[in-house]
């Protein structure tokens, strides 16, 4: 078959640009070379949705990210995305850069940002009491939020993937030409696909693409940022989105709050040459340390830290979201350079997406379009009642496997057998919180494998932690029987 | 709700045997509350033997072990529920629980007996530097593959860090066939105990670098070498002693953690040092009734201990109840202190109108002594000087104090516990 459009990438900007497509009669389809969406960028980033003020007045970022951030609410309502408005401080620690806050404030305004408001040092502390003894002075923008950059990515693909949209993972694009009848024909290790336009959402890999296309060359920096998350029992630490003042090199080292209740650190800024290269450095670690240290006081992190990662920003050489159809090669449009804020334009750059490419090719509307998906069901936010007629009618949901989540075994079989279903740990992980929180997963990594086997007939040996060569188990033990 | 007048959360062997010692004690209505699919906890991957020798006499299997306590709750017809998980303790002990076929539902408890274990240290709490690929595991995780599950997690194995299950490990994977090329060890010792570190790799040929961590991970998806170096007295590495080993299957076994979020949740006061409750000589946490043992309390090296500490929990969470769900004492509590070496005791304060004729004080030191003493102090004056050819982190210590001599001492405040070198 020939499809109207074909989406590479099968993160948050290629999912938000299929869930916006899904509203017209289009035949879309998403090629993700991963074995599941959300699995790039999109993954490991800080969770944040910006408030909009550091970006360059009139640039694509500051209108798609001041949009996105207004469309975050309905985005998160209709998808089931857990999103809050917590707020953000950017915290001035030297008197000598006070004046840079007004600056981002200024810019804000330009941009369009509402809710901000200039803090002196005494209304700073009573907001946020324990950041820095040398705190100065703050900017608060309370329309910056934090939310699950999962369930956002995985809320648009599901969501487009009820309304039509097609997905292939396992499935890495090679190469493309377009015949003479202008079909592009896709080769890629699953076989060719064939479409009429090329979306370029490929993260870190978009400016492979597009060179491939276009002699308008665009270049893409994977600029590393490695994280602390820290234990639960420091969620509440901070409650504000806590920045530094930017510099050239981006936000700075954030301390905030999670949508889950953990507490996060980081990102670096550190550029590199290899676009897989998501390895953690002592050196990046202790950098975030520094600089974590240097705006929030008593801050101990590496005492409750519990995991560190780290995510690739795909950066672009001059630090602007490229979007829109290629000049020099028609029916291939860009969604390239999306770095932070990327997370938070999402909502906007799938709208803008779409609407450019429907407006090319005439999509009509699809008027069976549904906006609602619903996510995992989550029994705790069910009173002890409404629990208990679940279990009775799903006993499944009374079977806690994983402990430090309480994620019940109901959750994790839904997150198998719903529609474009978690395959790996991973998956589950990300779609219902099983097996990140304090002994990750310690404890139900085996009884997980148990519900894999049995949810979608894997061989022990065959279950991933995250697809590809991300085995568990190599083999039978000497005494091991069938199961 | 249900009432019972005891509930044990956790049916492994501190649960077991405080089970057993409350019935013995004419407790009639007593319920366990076991998340997994058996009784016997964590005894039940424990395939090897060593078990039992202080309490039977005799070497045993974990499973073995754990069965004469099950035949014992058996025997004594003692409620339990498997694949139970406790979902929260309130402080007035209410216990509220979820299951398959109850749902979720609360019992009233006379007396709470915390018996949860503990939980192992992921590869996240220590903020090691690489990649995050399949590959990696606690021990005990890997135990559970091997030994439950029937499954290898790979063939070329290096191990992080030398607590008990990591060396036990380290020859169950050399015996199923694999290669254990190194355990590396942050500190200047070994967490675990001697005859493990004998029986478990000098045995083997593995070798144990003390001192050594791992500072990169490498493999996107799965692991494929880590990279080990040498750190200093600060615990940093010190560059040029790195050595780069390729391996598909990490093992980590770099500490315990009592698990206590449900006694923090009913507000248990939490020891900073052992990560367990702050327990009088009853083994009662600072919520009158409810009561702790095993591995929740304080990590221990020998099962045998876990249960001798259980068995006394559940007496005295009988006593607890036999008396109206009240507390029976009067008077000041004498505390226990831990100093020069000494991290931690268990209990950490006596009443004497509670006191046992004889009170077992456990502790653990921070760092390997040789020909040192352990010290006694009542207030100022020392009672005891016990000397010991070596004394290590990795073997739990024990005084015994008695009764007779802690009531005779004048103004008795502070009992102080160290350790010195004479």
């Amino acid at each position: 078959m020939i499809y109207d459009v074909i989406i590479i990438g099968a993160g948050v900007t290629g999912c938000a640009i299929a869930r916006e497509l899904s509203r017209y009669k289009a035949e879309v389809c998403v090629l993700e070379r991963e074995e599941d969406v959300c699995c790039g960028t999109s993954k490991a980033n800080s969770a944040i949705v910006h408030a909009g003020y550091d970006c360059v007045p009139g640039s694509l970022m500051a209108k798609m990210n001041v949009r996105g951030n207004e469309k975050m609410d309905q985005i998160a309502e209709e998808l089931d995305v857990p999103f809050k408005r917590n707020g953000s401080l950017v915290v001035c620690i030297h008197e000598d850069t006070l004046d840079g806050l007004q600056d981002l404030y200024d810019r804000g305004i330009a941009n369009g940002v509402k809710g901000m408001k200039l803090l002196n040092r005494e209304e700073t502390l009573a907001m946020e009491p324990n950041l820095s003894d040398d705190t100065q002075g703050a900017l608060f923008a309370s329309t910056a939020g934090i939310i699950s950059p999962f369930r956002l990515t995985i809320g648009f693909a599901e969501n487009a993937n009820k309304n039509g949209v097609d997905f292939r993972f396992n499935t890495a694009v090679e190469n493309f030409k377009k015949d003479d009848e202008g079909i592009w024909h896709i080769r890629t290790n699953n076989g060719e696909y064939k479409t009429r336009c090329i979306v370029n959402a490929a993260g870190v890999y978009s400016d492979k693409f597009h060179n491939m296309v276009s002699e308008d060359k665009i270049h893409i920096t994977p600029r590393r940022g490695d994280y602390y998350i820290m234990d639960k029992e420091m969620g509440s630490f901070v409650s504000k989105t806590i920045f530094p003042q930017p510099t050239a090199y981006g936000k700075g080292i954030l301390v905030a709050p999670t949508i889950d209740g953990n507490l996060l650190a980081g990102p670096t800024a550190i550029d590199l040459e290899d676009k897989e290269a998501t390895a953690t450095t002592q050196d990046g670690l202790d950098q975030v340390l520094a600089g974590a240290g240097a705006h929030v006081k008593g801050l101990q992190i590496q005492r409750k830290c519990i995991r560190v990662f780290a995510g690739l920003r795909a950066h672009e050489d001059h630090h602007e979201f490229v979007l829109g159809e290629v000049k020099d090669c028609p029916d291939f449009f860009d969604a390239a350079g999306i770095e932070s804020p990327g997370l938070s334009s999402s909502p906007a750059i799938g709208e803008y997406m779409a609407g450019l490419i429907s407006d090319k090719y005439g999509f009509r509307k699809n008027e069976h379009f549904d906006p609602i998906s619903k996510g995992v069901l989550n029994p705790k936010n069910l009173s002890i009642e409404e629990r208990n007629e679940l279990i009775k009618k799903n006993p499944a949901y009374g079977n806690i496997v994983c402990r430090c989540e309480s994620i019940s075994e109901g959750e994790i079989m839904d997150a198998i057998n719903r529609p474009l279903g978690a395959r790996s740990l991973d998956g589950i992980k990300r779609r219902t919180r099983a097996g990140m929180g304090r002994c990750q997963a310690g404890f139900c990594t085996p009884r997980q494998m148990d519900i894999l086997h049995r949810e979608l007939g894997l061989p022990y040996e065959k279950i991933t932690k995250m697809g590809g060569d991300s085995y568990i188990v190599r083999e039978r033990s000497k005494g091991g029987e069938d199961k | 709700m249900m009432n019972y007048d005891i509930v044990i959360v956790g049916g492994g062997p501190a649960g077991l045997a405080a089970a057993a010692s409350a019935r013995k004690a004419g407790i009639d209505k007593i319920l366990i509350l076991e998340r997994d699919n058996r009784l016997g906890g964590i005894l039940n991957q424990c395939i090897h033997n060593g078990f039992g020798l202080h309490t039977f006499k005799e070497e045993l299997t974990g499973p073995e072990y754990a069965q004469r306590y099950i035949d014992q709750v058996l025997e004594d017809k003692i409620e339990y529920k498997l694949n139970t998980m406790v979902m929260d303790i309130s402080k007035d002990r209410i216990v509220t629980a979820m299951n398959r076929t109850d749902g979720m539902f609360q019992i009233k408890a006379g007396a709470v007996i915390l018996a949860m274990g503990c939980r192992e240290r992921p590869i996240g709490a220590l903020g090691t530097p690489g990649y995050r690929p399949a590959g990696i595991f606690s021990a005990g995780t890997a135990q559970r593959l091997v030994n439950m599950e029937g499954y290898m997690p790979g063939r070329e194995v290096v191990i992080l860090g030398s607590g008990d299950i990591g060396l036990i490990m380290a020859r169950r994977m050399t015996l199923e066939g694999a290669k254990v090329k190194v355990v590396a060890e942050v500190m200047p010792y070994s967490g675990g105990l001697k005859r493990n570190i004998v029986q478990c790799l000098d045995d083997f040929g593995i070798p144990l670098k003390l001192s050594h961590t791992v500072i990169d991970v490498e493999g996107k998806e799965h692991i494929s070498a880590v990279t080990i170096a040498e750190v200093g007295p600060d615990r940093k590495p010190i560059p040029g002693t790195e050595e780069r080993y390729t391996c598909d299957t990490l093992l980590l076994s770099v500490g315990l953690i009592p698990e206590n979020e449900l006694s923090k949740g009913a507000g248990v006061e939490i020891s900073r040092i052992t990560n367990g409750p702050v327990v009088n000589e009853s083994l009662e946490t600072s919520i009158p009734g409810v009561f702790a043992c095993g591995n929740v309390l304080h990590v221990h090296d020998l099962v045998d201990y876990v249960s001798e500490e259980a068995t006394r929990a559940g007496e005295n969470a009988a006593k607890f109840v036999e008396a109206g769900c009240r507390e029976t004492t009067s008077g000041e509590d004498i505390k226990l202190i831990a100093t020069d070496g000494v991290r931690y005791t268990v209990p950490s304060t006596i009443n004497l109108g509670r006191m046992d004729k004889m009170l077992t004080v456990r502790f653990r030191v921070g760092a390997v002594y040789k020909n040192a003493a352990v010290s006694v102090y009542f207030n100022d004056e020392r009672v005891m000087h016990n000397k010991k050819r070596i004394i290590a982190p990795g073997e739990m210590e024990q005084v015994i104090l008695l009764k007779d001599k802690v009531a005779a001492y004048k103004d008795l405040k502070n009992i102080t516990i160290k350790i010195e070198q004479d």
